[in-house]
């Protein structure tokens, strides 16, 4: 039997299906290199969403006619392959959402408020984004329950020996994480702390919104408990996300949003809740976002999940090395092999968002800032950093004007 | 374009004038732009008239534009009373700062030490905080 090797992915090819990448910016063709922030989206799922809109537009799960059958259909196909995409069990452990933060606000109040209390402990990262850290400080800190992290290394990693301290520290209720870091790119071992948090009792819970539109995400294999990622950032709409949760949990759990759709009897007395997912998709869904969200992940399945991430695997070990040879260039992060496609950097004495905008006159689109993570820049000891990410359609060509344009910051303030 | 690095900005970011800190300050804040984590604070003593500006300093770490105009706000306000001061309107320094064209996020990192100056002022002399600037304690998160 042949071994498959994945297809080596044609960027220069794929770009052709990104309009807006074909565009100047201060009179220079746009390098879009904030991916990580949002993805810039194909013509293939701009058309999904369009033909959608054009032939197969009403509410879903409501009208008897042929008009809400067939948006039914496409709305409940978008979260089969939502389902399949991440390798959940049963589309009924879906839940669309606004995006992955309110996914996580979901799993903060729904689960956290019911189960958590004085003696307990949330555990999150230093490492998270502010949408996996504050809805747990909130929750944690509204219930009585302790609040604590798992702190980083030096190279920006998660200390796994802080584990057994934090067990310590009371009972382990939560355990929340990301799978791959917005502002470092690091790649967390989602697999060992699902296992030490289902040791100590609790659940485990990973934000996959900088991990799902770059490498194969498995719910199963990575034995997490709630799962949670955007469309936006994996070529689809904004305004969609899911929640895959474990279908125990997610019955034993209250709902979130109250309204309609997500009943299953309303009297003067008392409310039933609906099945899942209904229970948690209260009102009128993003119908046409979930549809795009679906095309976008035809569109990222059929370039392949592994021929991605090879792809930003090369992007990254190349970018690291240009942006690393500019003079007066911290670069912050694990070493190639253990980070996705995401750099974060300084430049000696000039503020990021200074270095920003001189590369936005070289038509170079990067992230500068806080990227959402308050407390790892206060444990780098900075205010703010540099940050360049990659996708499918990023070329190498991108990154040496990158490097050019750094140059060019280190001229101007020089 | 390259207006917003041109030298008399570099050069007040390169050398900030009156840089530092004055100790029992007649009036004093600090404020930070969330956005982009500049932060700036400001001292200021006055004359023994207790109103005019005798010494301003400012202490901070940002982006250049904010320690810029920061810093060409020291020499403008110098020698001027806290009401005057307390008139002092954002296009005054605009002008100063002399970018065209600023885009509204830059002009924020702009207008930061001002703000923070405003708010020094507003409690130390109870000189008034116009409309324009009301609400900014919460938007600089001045302490």
């Amino acid at each position: 039997m042949a071994v498959e090797t994945p297809l080596k992915l044609d960027a220069h090819a794929l770009r052709a299906d990104f309009p807006i990448l074909a565009q100047e910016i201060n009179g220079k063709p746009l390098a879009y290199l904030d991916s990580a922030v949002t993805a810039q989206k194909p013509r293939q799922m701009l058309e999904a969403m369009t033909s959608f809109y054009e032939t197969s537009y009403a509410n879903v799960h409501r009208g008897v006619y042929a008009l809400a059958e067939r948006a039914t259909e496409a709305f409940e196909g978008a979260r089969e392959k939502v389902a399949r995409f991440v390798n959940a069990p049963s589309s009924r452990e879906i839940v669309f959402t606004r995006n992955a933060t309110e996914a996580l606000n979901l799993v903060a109040y729904a689960w956290g408020f019911s189960n958590l209390g004085p003696g307990d402990v949330v555990v999150v990262t230093e490492l998270e984004h502010h949408s996996n850290f504050v809805p747990w400080q909130y929750v944690a800190k509204k219930r009585g329950a302790e609040f604590r992290m798992i702190p980083l290394t030096e190279s920006g990693e998660l200390d796994l020996g802080a584990l057994d301290g934090l067990a310590r520290e009371g009972q382990v209720k939560v355990v929340a994480t990301n799978l791959v870091s917005n502002a470092l790119g690091t790649i967390n071992p989602v697999e060992r702390l699902a296992a030490w948090a289902h040791e100590q009792g609790a659940i485990m819970v990973a934000d996959a919104a900088q991990a799902a539109p770059h490498r194969k995400i498995d719910v199963q294999a990575l034995g997490c408990d709630f799962l949670a990622f955007s469309a936006h950032k994996l070529c689809g709409p904004s305004g969609v996300g899911a929640l895959w949760g474990r279908r125990e949990l997610l019955e034993a759990m209250e709902p979130f949003n109250l309204g309609g759709h997500m009943i299953r009897k309303v009297q003067f007395e008392e409310t039933t809740w609906g099945d899942l997912p209904h229970k948690f998709e209260a009102g009128t869904a993003p119908i046409a976002e979930a549809v795009g969200f679906g095309a976008a992940i035809d569109y990222v399945s059929a370039a392949g999940l592994e021929a991605i991430e090879q792809h930003e695997h090369e992007l990254l070990a190349y970018a690291l090395e240009k942006i690393g040879d500019v003079p007066g260039i911290q670069l912050y992060g694990p070493s190639a092999d253990r980070r996705a496609g995401i750099v974060s950097f300084n430049m000696e004495g000039v503020h990021p968002h200074d270095v920003a905008q001189v590369l936005d006159w070289e038509g170079v689109a990067i992230r500068a800032g806080h990227h959402c993570c308050q407390p790892l820049m206060q444990r780098l000891g900075v205010a703010a950093t540099n940050r360049a990410s990659f996708y499918l359609y990023t070329v190498p060509e991108e990154i040496d004007r990158l490097a050019e344009g750094l140059l060019r910051v280190r001229k101007v303030f020089g | 374009m390259e207006d917003l690095y041109r030298e008399v900005i570099l050069d007040h970011y390169k050398n900030p004038r009156g840089h530092g800190v004055i100790e029992d300050a007649d009036a004093e804040a600090e404020g930070m732009n969330p956005l982009c984590g500049d932060e700036v604070a400001i001292y200021v003593a006055f004359d023994e008239d207790g109103e005019r500006i005798h010494e301003v300093k400012f202490s901070g770490r940002g982006c250049a534009i904010s320690q810029a105009s920061t810093s060409m706000l020291m020499e403008m306000v110098k020698g001027r009373t806290a009401t005057e001061v307390g008139e002092l309107s954002k296009e005054e320094l605009l002008d100063e700062i002399g970018i065209p064209n600023m885009s509204p996020i830059r002009i924020k990192c702009a207008l930061l030490g001002l703000g923070v100056l405003k708010v020094a002022l507003h409690r130390a002399k109870g000189t008034p905080l116009p409309e324009e600037w009301a609400g900014l304690d919460e938007e600089f998160q001045v302490r």
